[in-house]
């Protein structure tokens, strides 16, 4: 056998004994230069274009690395001073945002209780890890459901009192309803709960509220909503507003694709009454019509005006988009429900929901980021968010004349925000796929 | 249905305490709040901006100081809400805010029409126009032609096109939304010329990194008088307004200043400073106030100058001379009414 591979030294003229050596590829065809040239430089209409843009990125940058960087000013304590140490060049004047940083982030928050609101937001990420990612304990779930009377109290301060009695009405209101579905019917006892809750909250809360801050002496010093500003405020309408529009949108949708007339039109008649609408005008209404229709003196402060009705706004959409993912689940699945023996709301619970929500998550994450830039335009209505904030910072004496330094701040913060949010949701997409598509 | 009775019963009660309330009077109200309610803008140099601290400051919310402080003694107590164009006068006659004091001309149908009771003027102001020196222009009249940077939806549009109307001249608009909007766009040229409040100019060109190469040309073309503001139906909460800024602008005149008030009040032998400082007769209680009320509210920022020195006059970045804002007898049209 060994005569067949060994070659006859008279038939051929030369051949190797040993393998050659691995080369590495030629340097055109792998590699950076070779990446270039197949993406940049392919054909000469590509490198035209790349060197046009490319001339067009360098200029920008030459112009903005400058700027930006290298002549910018972080430390002056007035627009004076920046152009004192920027003299002869353009630089930016970033020391507006280093002087102002407290304000942009809390508004006038007391600078004293600043950890409030960032142990408040810190808490936030703990209580959306157990909803994000499945792999944490479940009891986390507790913390999330309790999170947001936690995040009230801290950020309003006041008694411990009225929290501890808000949870006192969800656990009366839990005991009534079980009891009324248990005597009467399901249906009765839902409507029983909701009944038992605005009766506490109308004729209840305060009263208690007060006579247990009485007893119990606990309590944060209390910050009025004025105070409240810059990414705080944000915040708190943007998370309030995807947190709770979110399950309304859900219900909505759900509304909408009822064989109940009535619950339909109202549903039908909502979402298209807030999509009609644009939600500058829904914030004018909140901000001045209500006013009118309030009592003087009424305590409706203007901040929870303004999340409730950009919680109804977001939560139109929301229904809209969900009830796409709704309406792309094919019939048979609803019908499978059907045929297990699955009443409506445990077929929409186990089959239709978890289906129709996957289906609708970029919409439902497009809604969110949405919502969250959309809570600049309450600048409008006086309320002091980043944008807001922008204008009494710039007509102090030391700031005026300031131009880009805010926006660019802001922009930045806006935008690693935005961007977490959907890169979480591409993660999130690729991890429930099942890989098999109705 | 449960829900629903509740809403209309609400509703009913809402609008029942509407009617009341209106009629009730604002002093009462603020005094059982322990604090006034002041609505003032979302920011103008000079006017009203916020400090490091977060407190407002500026010409507009010294107003609402002085106020507080003809009140309660005290120039803290008072809440300030930003308002913005759009918002003030809803917040206003709505009753969210007790007072406006937000850079507002005083004009025939704010008061007719939206009821409002305006307080003594506290600024004169009017438009004006800014260009480039290099332009070489010298008046107003010889603008025809050029492009002008300006903000939409005001009277100042309006009262441009009048007057270019008028003088036969022609001119292309450049549509902004906000006075850094408005910087932003004159300076890269983008307009020949910027007009809005002359004040406003003033404050602008100020804040420009070579002031000089700029000059405000000598027209005004509107008259455009700031005065602070309230509700119709509660003279009394009207004079108290009224009375405090005419205090203000009378101690200025008398030479009562933060500093010297208390000893004046002590010392000064003059019936007029007697009677303003609570010493002679029994002004405040007229009012229902203390009898002090307009030496607090003198204590609380100074005199009309020594307010108008601190925020926006000469000495200031701002850089506004007196003009016709100084008192009657040094050349300006203040000319407060007597306290007697």
């Amino acid at each position: 056998m060994s005569n067949t591979n060994t070659p006859s030294t008279n038939s051929v003229r030369y051949v190797s004994t040993k393998v050659l050596p691995e080369l590495p590829a030629p340097i055109n065809t792998s590699g950076p230069i070779a990446w270039i040239r197949a993406n940049l430089f392919a054909t000469w209409r590509d490198t035209i274009l790349t060197l046009l843009f490319g001339y067009f990125v360098i200029y920008a940058l030459m112009a903005l690395i400058p700027w930006a960087f290298l002549n910018s000013v972080w430390t002056a304590d007035s627009l004076r001073g920046c152009r004192e140490t920027i003299v002869g060049h353009s630089g930016a004047c970033f020391s507006v945002v280093v002087s102002r940083f407290n304000q942009l982030n809390f508004g006038f928050y007391p600078s004293t209780l600043y950890w409030r609101p960032i142990l408040a937001f810190v808490l936030m990420f703990v209580a959306f890890a157990p909803l994000l990612h499945e792999n944490l304990p479940r009891k986390l779930l507790w913390f999330s459901a309790g999170y947001p009377l936690l995040a009230f109290w801290l950020l309003w301060g006041g008694s411990i009192a009225g929290p501890l009695m808000i949870i006192a009405m969800v656990v009366a209101a839990f005991l009534v309803g079980r009891a009324v579905s248990a005597a009467i019917s399901p249906t009765i006892g839902l409507l029983a709960a909701f009944a038992s809750m605005v009766i506490w909250l109308l004729f209840l809360q305060s009263p208690l509220t007060e006579l247990f801050a009485g007893i119990i002496p606990i309590g944060l010093e209390s910050v009025e909503t004025s105070k409240f500003g810059g990414f705080l405020l944000t915040f708190i309408i943007g998370v309030t507003g995807i947190v709770v529009s979110l399950p309304i949108g859900i219900v909505l949708a759900l509304g909408r694709k009822s064989d109940m007339p009535i619950v339909k039109m109202l549903c039908v008649g909502f979402i298209e009454f807030i999509r009609g609408v644009p939600l500058i005008t829904l914030l004018f209404v909140a901000s001045t019509l209500l006013n009118y229709f309030l009592p003087p003196g009424t305590n409706f402060d203007l901040v929870l005006r303004v999340v409730i009705m950009v919680t109804l706004f977001a939560a139109a959409y929301m229904a809209e988009v969900i009830r796409g993912g709704l309406a792309a689940l094919p019939q048979g699945q609803y019908e499978a429900a059907n045929a297990l023996g699955l009443n409506y709301w445990q077929g929409t619970r186990l089959i239709i929901l978890p289906q129709a929500l996957k289906i609708s998550i970029p919409g439902i994450v497009n809604t969110f980021i949405g919502l969250f830039k959309d809570t600049t335009l309450v600048s409008i209505v006086g309320l002091l968010d980043p944008i807001g904030i922008m204008n009494p910072i710039r007509s102090t004496p030391e700031w005026n004349g300031i131009v880009w330094e805010l926006p660019i701040y802001i922009g930045l913060v806006f935008f690693i925000f935005c961007f977490t949010m959907s890169r979480y949701s591409m993660y999130f997409e690729r991890k429930l796929d099942t890989g098999h598509r109705s | 249905m449960k829900t629903k009775l509740l809403t209309l019963a609400l509703s009913a009660a809402a609008f029942a305490t509407v009617a009341t309330g209106a009629s009730a009077a604002t002093l009462d109200d603020v005094k059982a709040k322990g604090f006034m309610m002041c609505g003032v803008s979302t920011g103008v140099p000079g006017f009203a901006f916020t400090d490091d601290n977060g407190d407002w400051q500026g010409f507009d919310p010294a107003v609402c100081r002085a106020v507080s402080a003809a009140i309660f003694g005290d120039s803290k107590a008072v809440k300030f809400t930003p308002t913005t164009g759009k918002t003030r006068f809803t917040a206003l006659a709505s009753g969210e805010v007790d007072m406006l004091a937000r850079n507002t001309t005083e004009t025939f149908s704010r008061d007719v029409d939206l009821k409002f009771t305006f307080a003594p003027v506290n600024y004169y102001d009017g438009q004006g126009f800014m260009v480039r020196k290099s332009l070489g222009v010298t008046s107003a009249l010889n603008l025809s032609g050029a492009t002008i940077c300006i903000q939409t939806g005001t009277t100042t549009e309006l009262n441009l096109a009048d007057y270019f109307r008028a003088n036969n001249m022609n001119y292309e608009p450049v549509p902004i939304e906000t006075n850094a909007e408005a910087q932003e766009k004159y300076l890269a040229n983008a307009c020949d010329v910027y007009t809005t409040d002359a004040s406003g100019l003033a404050a602008t060109r100020a804040a420009f990194e070579k002031p000089d190469e700029h000059v405000l040309l000598p027209e005004i073309i509107s008259k455009e008088p700031l005065a602070p503001l309230t509700r119709h139906g509660d003279d009394q909460w009207s004079d108290i307004v009224k009375w405090t800024i005419n205090a203000l602008i009378n101690a200025e005149e008398l030479g009562i200043t933060a500093a010297n008030a208390d000893e004046m009040s002590k010392s000064s032998n003059s019936p007029d400073v007697k009677r303003i400082l609570g010493t002679e007769g029994e002004y405040g209680a007229m009012l229902g106030l203390g009898k002090d009320w307009a030496l607090n509210a003198i204590k609380a920022g100074g005199n009309y100058g020594e307010i108008y020195d601190r925020y926006i006059g000469p000495k200031t970045n701002i850089g506004l001379e007196r003009g016709l804002n100084a008192l009657w007898n040094k050349g300006g049209i203040l000319y407060a009414a007597p306290i007697r």
